[in-house]
């Protein structure tokens, strides 16, 4: 059965879409974020706040296997318009619940030098973000350099992001969201090897 | 809404959902609150959706047939709630009035129920009926007590 979405709809997204560009503004740096809301498992709250800020009905979105089957799918549809999509190149969003296992970057959409925001930003549940292997991060909003964690994460995760930041322009966009917390790893930043 | 209704019967056929929600559409919220209180003395349902106000485009055809434009916006309220037995009822309607939309979304999930459907057609759209009924009538005598018959003379070709 169908779960309500938030009590508030307009400020309580603002308010997250606040957190969200606070995050995307400072590479790397986790921000609090709380929701009253109870998603259908196994989206978590923060995730859920995230997506029904971002989703609407001119974003498709896609979900990872752990996601695609249950409730989600519907209660993202009802509640935000967006479509649901099977092709992950013709997602504007991907919400993933197995970090260890999710896809290649590549296999999302990547924009193209005319239109990079054509390209998906991808939402990773992660368990949490002060644990895992150490990143170095510098780039545009992080002043000399960050250092970030989050688990789990692929083992070749630092590798990705390289690659991912040679495509500049084009690339996706991070959005992890532990329980509590949401940190952003744009396609702007610079992992040191 | 204002108090002048279109005295034409709604388009869908008897008996339908859509019949009920566009007589719903055209109900005073006192009207949906009083029905649903003679139906139930308590109704338990979760706001799905809150009533919320927005606009949408209403879109036009010349002659019903020609190329589709624009002809503005509307103010419209929309809700969706779920009864605690399950069914899920939404509705829309024009104007800012949370109330009226909230309560038609739960005359649309209790009319979707097998067992209550007899109940609000008798407890809530019969009155609602009977009383668009009454207005069109009298609008209608109105008209047509003023109603003028002019003819023409033929003026001859001379």
């Amino acid at each position: 059965m169908l779960a309500p979405a938030f009590n508030d709809p307009a400020l309580a997204s603002q308010a997250v879409f606040r957190t969200v560009m606070e995050a995307m503004a400072r590479p790397g740096l986790p921000r609090p974020l709380t929701a009253r809301l109870t998603p259908p498992a196994p989206l978590s709250v923060t995730a859920a706040a995230v997506a029904l800020t971002l989703l609407d009905y001119e974003t498709p979105f896609w979900l990872d296997q752990g996601l695609a089957g249950g409730e989600v799918a519907a209660w993202l549809k009802f509640h935000t318009g967006a479509p649901l999509t099977e092709n992950p190149a013709q997602a504007a969003f991907a919400i993933i619940s197995d970090p260890a296992a999710m896809p290649d970057f590549e296999t999302f959409a990547q924009g193209s030098n005319e239109y990079p925001d054509r390209s998906s930003t991808l939402v990773v549940q992660v368990a949490r973000l002060d644990q895992g292997e150490r990143l170095a991060l510098s780039g545009p909003g992080i002043a000399g350099r960050r250092s970030f964690a989050a688990a789990p994460l692929p083992q070749d995760f630092r590798a990705r992001l390289a690659a991912n930041r040679e495509l500049f322009p084009r690339g996706v966009d991070l959005i992890l969201v532990s329980a509590d917390a949401v940190a952003a790893l744009p396609r702007s930043l610079r992992v040191a090897a | 809404m204002s108090q002048s209704q279109p005295c034409s019967p709604p388009p869908a056929e008897a008996g339908s959902r859509r019949a009920a929600m566009a007589l719903l559409a055209q109900a005073r919220t006192s009207e949906i609150a009083q029905g649903l209180k003679a139906l139930a003395q308590s109704l338990r349902y979760v706001e799905l959706r809150p009533a919320a106000t927005g606009l949408v485009m209403v879109r036009g055809r010349i002659g019903g047939d020609g190329a589709p434009f624009n002809l503005g916006e509307a103010t419209v309220t929309r809700a969706a709630v779920r009864l605690d037995s399950g069914e899920f009822g939404s509705s829309y309607a024009l104007g800012r009035d949370h109330d009226k939309a909230r309560l038609a979304a739960v005359c649309d999930a209790l009319w979707q129920s097998e067992t209550r459907r007899e109940a609000v057609e008798r407890h809530v759209l019969a009155p609602i009926r009977a009383r668009l009924a009454r207005e069109c009538t009298k609008k209608r005598e109105q008209a047509a007590a003023t109603r003028v018959d002019f003819f023409t003379l033929v003026r001859g070709e001379d």
